[in-house]
């Protein structure tokens, strides 16, 4: 294996520095597309979920996606939903 | 499909990779994630103990995607003193230095240093991420906190004190531009952190920032706990450009319509603030009709 | 071709940084330093040096923006005094933990309480541990020669210098010095090249937290622990000696003057009585060994020029003959002894060398040290057959313990 050359501590990005943070929830968000208005709409609308998010994890396309890899659960998005289109979903029910 | 547009016009781009160890529900990530999204690549940021090197990640792993120098607690603004006499220097002069440190490293102990370096104009921007305490070491008092607020370390009588008006003493510095932010208005956050990008000399950007595990709130609440605080009067958002005071977003608005609420409003919904007495919620209130009402004669001159 | 200007030790020191070249200079003033801060800000404001000068509100600050110019790449230089290195105290530690070539100048000056703005060297001793070496200067003409020799040591080894002179004794005293020829020092410096990364150009977060463990990277790489980045510090400074020689060996071929690499001896080949110290006080005791000398005693002098990495190789076979030695120290580590006697006996622990050793505490707080006291010193050495260890204890020079 490789040796560490560095002589002072220099980190490199990379995602999951801290581990799949999806492990950290307890409940995760749940979109109803019936409701989400860029859904309803089919173009670009609203979007507060991906605005709001602190991790970055909610992409702008449509339907609307979540990294579930990534997604703590804080449920930010689902607070500040105008339709309240999103859930949060208790992970031990399916 | 094409991704559709970013409604708000702002950078796309995302500088803090997902699976970092901030808390769910972190303010401060928020308000990082638009503050990088403004700065762009051509920065260095500069930053001491604190939640946010907690946010930087640990060796030999970094979610930031830009340069970043840690720092000890105290020398934030003089770290960035040294970046910015180095870099010019090297004649880099090009490259935005950006000192980040939260309301300990600002308020208390990082108070000395960030007064020289903008005492001397230094061209630099100072951030002051305020989650009014020392969060990262488990959710000491620091001078930032509100009175009335339990804490680690005022666990049974509360804050005594008013939250320190560091941003006066910032303005006592006479520097080239100062503006307050919440992550909760992150369109106007990012707006303040592109202008200040283009200023020079020293700028100084605060940033209300909510703290779940501090404040005592579900996370899920973050951006309604600070818009409540901007609604309230407790967090005001303005900016001043050459000693010229302005109002900005929705404390413009609330400005012009007088409808501010009480910071009872405020208060109820965080659990840091269960055993404030009714004699503190009055000061707090007191303290906060009077800022205002300075803010406003400032704004109509 | 000689230069020679008659200057004080401060004088000298900011000639030193000059003609290194330096791009960032950081200092707060502090007695006995301040002319040599002073002296600076006049070169850098007539455009002598082009540098930056950030006149900061305190040292820690001082040595804040040294640590973080340095990190982008910039030859930076900064002194300081007694309280004012302690002020300072953590940033050491962060100065050599992230492996950068800081020079600075420590004027030594007794530490308070109580106040004394005199000479000792309490202060830089009291930073032994930090990781940074030590250079001791007996005269002004080494001030200017070892700053320029510290950045050429602390940009190969990528640890810091600190290079040491007494306070007042050497600042404020004016001496023959022969100010090295400016192109020659650009021959005998290379530019600095930082190991550290801190651009937009390749982004990396540097300092962060290590854990306690090592941890794989994206690359598969088992990058250190804590642990192993400070062995890597210890083990740089392990190797320094090496680099402190050549340095100096390579300094008196262009420059013409060899001022000992890790230690200097005089008249020390046949001695039987050696004295030993940091500094100035060890060229005052020269003029003691020769008193000494006059009267029939072999008595020589074992100047320690580097004082952290620590010559253990070196002092064990420069004192290996030595019957007796007196260590005159300007410090003490309190509750036990000077320090330098500690270190050295730590060196000779099984180095066959079985000499007596005294420890004499002198000159704390800028009291005179005189050559008739060290004369009498030596003369008072603990005899070869009285070796009642439990009796060993620093003594006091010229001092009231009663």
């Amino acid at each position: 294996m490789k040796r560490d050359e560095n002589i002072a501590a220099m980190c490199d990005p990379a995602p999951g520095e801290g581990g799949k943070t999806g492990d950290w929830r307890s409940a995760r968000p749940v979109i109803d597309e019936s409701k989400c208005i860029p859904c309803v709409k089919k173009k670009s609308a609203c979007f507060l979920c991906w605005l709001y998010c602190p991790e970055g994890v909610v992409k702008t396309t449509i339907p609307v996606e979540i990294d579930l890899t990534y997604c703590k659960g804080c449920g930010i998005c689902a607070e500040e939903c105008p339709p309240k289109a999103i859930s949060m979903v208790r992970e031990d029910k399916s | 499909m094409n991704t559709p547009e970013n409604l708000f016009k702002i950078n796309a781009k995302e500088y803090i990779l997902p699976g970092n160890r901030a808390c769910q529900g972190c303010g401060l990530t928020l308000a990082y994630r638009y503050a990088l999204k403004a700065l762009r690549e051509n920065t260095i940021v500069t930053l001491p103990a604190s939640c946010l090197c907690v946010l930087h990640g640990l060796y030999p792993l970094t979610p930031v995607t830009v340069p970043a120098l840690n720092c000890t607690f105290a020398s934030t603004a003089a770290s960035a003193s040294g970046l910015v006499a180095g870099l010019n220097a090297l004649n880099r002069s090009d490259i935005t230095v950006v000192a980040i440190a939260g309301d300990g490293g600002t308020f208390d102990m990082g108070i000395q240093a960030l007064s020289g370096a903008a005492e001397r104009g230094t061209d630099f921007i100072y951030v002051c991420y305020d989650n009014e305490g020392y969060m990262n070491t488990g959710t000491q008092r620091s001078s930032a906190t509100p009175i009335g607020a339990l804490t680690t370390t005022t666990p049974v009588m509360t804050k005594q004190q008013q939250k320190k008006d560091l941003i006066k003493i910032m303005e006592a510095h006479d520097i080239a531009y100062l503006a307050t932010t919440s992550p909760s208005y992150p369109i106007d956050l990012y707006d303040k952190f592109v202008k200040a990008k283009k200023i020079k000399g020293t700028r100084y950007i605060h940033i209300h920032t909510p703290c779940p595990p501090g404040w005592v709130y579900s996370p899920r609440d973050t951006v309604k706990i600070g818009r409540l605080a901007v609604e309230t009067g407790l967090a005001v958002l303005f900016e001043v450009e050459n000693g010229r005071f302005r109002f900005t977003g929705r404390s413009k608005t609330i400005a012009e319509k007088g409808n501010r609420l009480p910071v009872i409003n405020y208060v109820e919904k965080q659990g840091r603030f269960k055993k404030m007495s009714i004699e503190q919620l009055k000061q707090m209130q007191s303290w906060v009709d009077t800022k205002w009402s300075e803010y406003m004669q400032r704004a109509e001159r | 071709m000689s230069n020679v200007s008659i200057i004080t030790g401060n004088h000298a020191a900011a000639l030193g940084a000059k003609l290194s070249g330096v791009q960032v200079v950081a200092a707060y003033p502090i007695t006995p330093q301040s002319q040599l801060a002073e002296m600076l800000s006049q070169f850098v404001e007539s455009g002598e040096l082009k540098a930056e000068y950030v006149r900061v509100e305190g040292e820690h600050s001082a040595m804040t923006v040294c640590i973080s110019a340095s990190t982008v790449g910039a030859r930076v230089f900064t002194a300081t005094s007694a309280n004012g290195l302690l002020y300072m105290h953590e940033q050491l530690h962060w100065a050599a933990g992230s492996r950068l070539p800081v020079v600075m100048c420590c004027v030594n000056r007794g530490v308070g309480a109580p106040w004394s703005i005199f000479n000792d060297q309490q202060d830089s001793f009291s930073q032994r541990d930090t990781g940074w070496m030590q250079i001791y200067c007996r005269n002004n003409q080494e001030i200017v020669d070892t700053v320029i020799q510290a950045y050429r040591i602390a940009e190969e080894v990528y640890a810091p210098v600190m290079v040491c002179y007494d306070g007042f004794v050497l600042s404020h005293t004016m001496m023959p010095v022969d100010v090295p020829d400016a192109e020659d020092v650009k021959k005998y410096l290379p530019p600095y090249r930082p190991h550290t990364i801190l651009s937009p150009d390749n982004p990396k977060t540097i300092n962060s937290v290590l854990f306690p463990h090592r941890r794989e990277n994206t690359e598969g790489v088992l990058c250190d622990g804590f642990m192993e980045m400070r062995y890597k510090l210890q083990a740089a400074l392990e190797r320094a000696p090496e680099t402190i020689k050549r340095a100096n060996s390579e300094f008196a071929a262009i420059f013409g003057r060899d001022h000992g690499g890790m230690l200097w001896e005089y008249k020390a080949d046949d001695a039987e009585f050696v004295i030993t110290g940091l500094g100035s006080v060890a060229s005052e005791a020269t003029v003691a060994a020769d008193t000494l000398r006059d009267e029939g005693i072999k008595a020589g002098v074992i100047g320690i020029r580097v004082y952290r990495p620590f010559p253990r190789e070196e002092t064990i076979k420069a004192f290996s003959k030595a019957k007796h030695i007196t260590v005159l120290e300007k410090s003490l580590s309190y509750g036990y002894e000077g320090g330098l006697c500690s270190d050295l006996k730590a060196a000779f622990y099984g180095a066959g060398i079985n000499a007596t050793i005294d420890n004499y505490i002198v000159g704390l707080g800028g009291r005179d040290v005189k050559a008739r006291e060290i004369v009498d010193a030596v003369k008072s050495s603990t005899s070869a057959t009285d070796r009642d260890v439990l009796k060993i204890k620093p003594k006091w020079l010229n001092c009231f313990t009663g």
